[in-house]
């Protein structure tokens, strides 16, 4: 019995941070149709970022609670800041390109900022366990939980909400959608495309960045965190259908209880599961759940 | 006398748009048969049907007896049916020469013939016999995308026919040929096509090249099948001449004029 | 061109003989270094043969590691030693595994391929850092190979590791050479251009796409036991992403134009890399991102393509 709790309780929260992580990648995608690949670096310089504002905040001994407002700081911060540099600096450059350009092109950008995270703050680990562990933990049904990890579901449907009513309810959203669906007619309407791909970008950076920013203060901060979340974050966005929000939010409910449930029943499973689903759910469906339908071609 | 191409209640649908409605057709061997129909009629579908790229919602499609209906596009070509384009699909960074070539190498599909020199002197003859029965010689050594409009159309044409198939399915044939070349082509072609005791189908928009080759014509509209029959006769009817042609015009001399 | 009817395997074959003969002359740090750029080719060589065909396989250290893992633990679980058996054994490894993984991957193309071989090879990463029978992140010692039963010891021994290296070089590069002219090698090319009119010639694109998959395993996976005998130790990052990105990054170095290249750009990078970690040790990867930045934007062919354009207009 303890262990469905554990099941379903571990499985939201790993979900809630699967969604977080990846809704930045896909909507990228959707948008651009650029899968970024950078999207694992964003994350790292959002995490680092954070670790090292909470830390030195701490240091200092201020109220601990105004803490918390850093981590989405920082995020903002590594958004706009590495997001817009990223697209006026580099793809900018290159639209128009095959999509597998772009996937080496924003694979380079990985690799130059996994090395500009090593140059700032040199390969040692950092923490910042501070605004984890000041929450305190609460019972759920006979298991002990963080409310720091409690949190983190209300913020993923918080994020989940705004994105689908930012999509859906705003005129920016709107022309989003239409860019989604055609970005030639897009352009062809008057659409400014250029200047929705950098809001686009930098909100997916922001998004990126927050994922790490988040989990900050639950793991220590090294390089190479970046790489497993893209792998993951692929995973998951893979399963819903690239481009759908929606999809990315259904990816990560069905990998985060898969993986809860394997952690608990089948601890060497755990790493497997998620390819395991993904594998499987790309043999019935190529391109995930909810993905678009393809035009005539000839 | 089994009928060379026999399609038998074909129905297709994509969501509320019915791409195909009932559709019956029996083509003989060696016949030259016409496809004409507005925009969206349903004729690229039907062929996408016939030549496995895209499966009926329902009805059968037989090819000499041979019930080919689920087969997808590859098999159906070894069997003997190959197709042209509308809009021309050809290997654009390759060469004229090369784009034969490729079409001649996967002719047996063996695993030897995957691992044989692509540049053989038996296939090299083929292909250069094929370029000049299309007069494309003189574009042999140029890249593909970067042929004008009606010889990226002869190309595609000319892949699609090397092989010898039975049947030849050509969408659109003289679409994207200037209109003094039109005719020289078509000679060309059916010509070549008639020799080998081809069963041609040909999609076209042209009148006067269907009134000119087509014994049979086929017309297409909103899915369905509106005339099935002599040339003279299905152009003359009432409903291709409102669904298709257009009008009660007297096209000659409106042609004459011009 | 006045150098015959082909003159990538004359090429070839004066710089197997050339390599053999200076590798008796050169100082070992040297012949280390060309010994592993030789062995790193050969993986380079599977991901040209994937790019050729329209996919970038950003994951090749799977069947590198694969290959190196298989010599390795051939050596310590079978007994096996001799240098011929166990890069047999590691070509083996790779292809089955490649015959199973690629009836996957065989399916997609462009992004899902490129993010899925990444995916697959950090799969066998997380395997390998978690088993500690293989000795998780620091892997274990190779022993030293025999030749057909002759044990070679110090300075005999590296000759002879390098002279089999640079021989099944030779016979990979010659062979690849071959499949590049045949119709299966040009498939790739028809593939990458327009894959729906392969179908409608009488091609299955998934067929062929399968075999490529599977010859490029293989050839890394030889790739992956040379290093192995070579360097006499196996560990994970062999199947580490940046151990794949260094194989994509000389592939684009090189262009896919001929199997010279990328031997000529796995040795400019295994030098870059020397003198890069000696003086600026956190930047490695940054100079190979900007370099592949500046490459993508201004010399898409890769090195080759200037070569080979200047090769051919005189």
């Amino acid at each position: 019995m303890l262990t469905a709790v554990a099941i379903v309780v571990d499985g939201a929260v790993f979900a809630a941070w699967l969604f977080i992580v990846s809704v930045g990648l896909t909507l990228i995608y959707g948008v651009m149709r650029i899968l970024n690949i950078a999207h694992g670096s964003l994350y790292a310089l959002g995490a680092y970022t954070a670790a090292w504002l909470v830390g030195a905040y701490f240091a200092q001994g201020y109220p601990p609670l105004a803490g918390y407002l850093l981590l989405p700081a920082a995020a903002l911060l590594v958004g706009v800041v590495a997001g817009l540099a990223i697209e006026r600096g580099v793809l900018r450059l290159m639209y128009g390109r095959d999509e597998v350009i772009m996937v080496l092109v924003t694979y380079a950008i990985f690799l130059v900022l996994e090395d500009v995270i090593k140059l700032i703050w040199g390969v040692d680990p950092y923490f910042a366990y501070q605004p984890y562990g000041l929450l305190g933990t609460v019972d759920v049904l006979g298991l002990p939980y963080p409310i720091y990890d409690l949190a983190t579901i209300a913020l993923a449907i918080v994020i989940g909400a705004v994105v689908w009513w930012g999509l859906n309810r705003t005129r920016v959203g709107k022309l989003l959608i239409a860019v989604i669906h055609d970005r030639e007619m897009s352009m062809a309407v008057g659409i400014d495309v250029t200047r929705l791909f950098a809001v686009t970008f930098v909100l997916g950076a922001v998004l990126a960045a927050l994922g790490g920013a988040v989990s900050a203060p639950k793991i220590s901060v090294v390089p190479g965190i970046g790489v497993e979340v893209i792998v993951l974050a692929f995973a998951v966005v893979v399963i819903g259908g690239l481009g759908s929000v929606g999809g990315a939010m259904i990816g990560a409910v069905i990998v985060g209880f898969a993986r809860a449930a394997a952690v608990h029943l089948l601890p060497e499973a755990e790493l497997f599961v998620i390819y395991a689903i993904m594998a499987a759910v790309l043999v019935v469906r190529p391109y995930g759940l909810f993905a678009k339908p393809e035009a005539r071609r000839i | 006398m089994v009928p060379a191409l026999e399609a038998k209640g074909l129905h297709k649908t994509f969501g509320a748009v019915i791409g195909a409605a009932d559709i019956h057709v029996a083509v003989a061997e060696g016949e030259v048969l016409g496809i004409i129909g507005a925009n969206g009629a349903g004729k690229t579908t039907f062929v996408n049907m016939v030549t496995g790229h895209l499966k009926p919602s329902r009805g059968t499609i037989h090819f000499l007896g041979q019930d080919i209906t689920d087969l997808p596009s590859r098999a159906i070509t070894q069997l003997g049916i190959c197709r042209s384009f509308q809009i021309p699909q050809l290997f654009g960074n390759l060469t004229v020469l090369d784009n034969l070539l490729v079409a001649i190498g996967v002719m047996e599909a063996s695993a030897r013939a995957l691992w044989q020199r692509f540049r053989r002197p038996e296939p090299l003859a083929l292909a250069r016999e094929t370029l000049q029965r299309y007069g494309l010689t003189s574009y042999a050594e140029s890249k593909a995308s970067l042929l004008p409009q009606g010889v990226r159309k002869l190309l595609d044409i000319a892949m699609a026919t090397v092989r010898a198939p039975r049947i030849v399915l050509l969408d659109e044939p003289t679409s994207g040929i200037s209109t003094d070349e039109k005719f020289a082509i078509m000679d060309t072609l059916m010509t070549a096509l008639k020799a080998a005791d081809t069963t041609v189908l040909f999609v076209e928009h042209d009148m006067e090249i269907v009134e000119r080759y087509a014994r049979r014509v086929l017309a297409f509209y909103d899915g369905r099948v509106i005339a099935d029959g002599p040339t003279a006769e299905a152009l003359a009817s009432a409903e291709v001449r409102q669904y298709v042609i257009g009008g009660e015009v007297d096209r000659r001399a409106v042609t004459a004029r011009a | 061109m006045t150098l015959g009817r082909n003159p990538t395997v004359l090429v070839l074959a004066a710089a197997a003989v050339g390599l053999l003969g200076l590798g008796l002359l050169m100082p070992d740090w040297l012949r280390f270094l060309v010994q592993i750029s030789l062995a790193n080719s050969l993986a380079v060589l599977g991901v040209m043969l994937q790019m050729r065909a329209g996919l970038v396989s950003f994951g090749q250290g799977l069947y590198y590691c694969i290959g190196g893992y298989a010599a390795g633990m051939s050596g310590h679980l079978l007994g096996v030693s001799d240098a011929f058996a166990l890069l047999l054994l590691g070509l083996v490894a790779s292809i089955l595994v490649a015959m199973a993984l690629g009836l996957l991957m065989s399916r997609y193309r462009e992004i899902f391929f490129a993010m899925l071989s990444l995916a697959f090879s950090m799969i066998l990463y997380g395997l390998l850092v978690r088993a500690e029978a293989l000795g998780s992140t620091d892997g274990f010692n190779v022993p030293p190979a025999t030749f057909l039963g002759i044990a070679f010891k110090g300075g005999e021994h590296r000759y002879a590791t390098y002279a089999l290296t640079c021989a099944l070089a030779f016979v990979v590069a010659l062979a690849l050479n071959r499949y590049l002219v045949s119709t299966l090698g040009y498939l790739g090319d028809a593939i990458r251009e327009n894959e729906i009119r392969v179908e409608y010639l009488g091609a299955s694109v998934r067929r062929t796409l399968y075999i490529k998959y599977v010859i490029a395993a293989g050839v890394s996976g030889l790739g992956g036991g040379l290093v192995a005998i070579a360097v006499g130790h196996v560990d994970p990052d062999l199947a580490y992403w940046t151990t794949s990105g260094e194989f994509v990054f000389v592939a684009l170095l090189s262009g896919t134009g001929n199997v010279l290249a990328p031997f000529v750009g796995s040795l400019l990078l295994e030098f870059i890399r020397t003198f890069a970690f000696a003086y600026a040790p956190y930047t490695w990867q940054m100079i190979l991102g900007g370099t592949m930045l500046l490459l993508i934007l201004f010399l898409p062919g890769g090195l080759w393509s200037v070569i080979g354009a200047r090769a051919e207009r005189s």
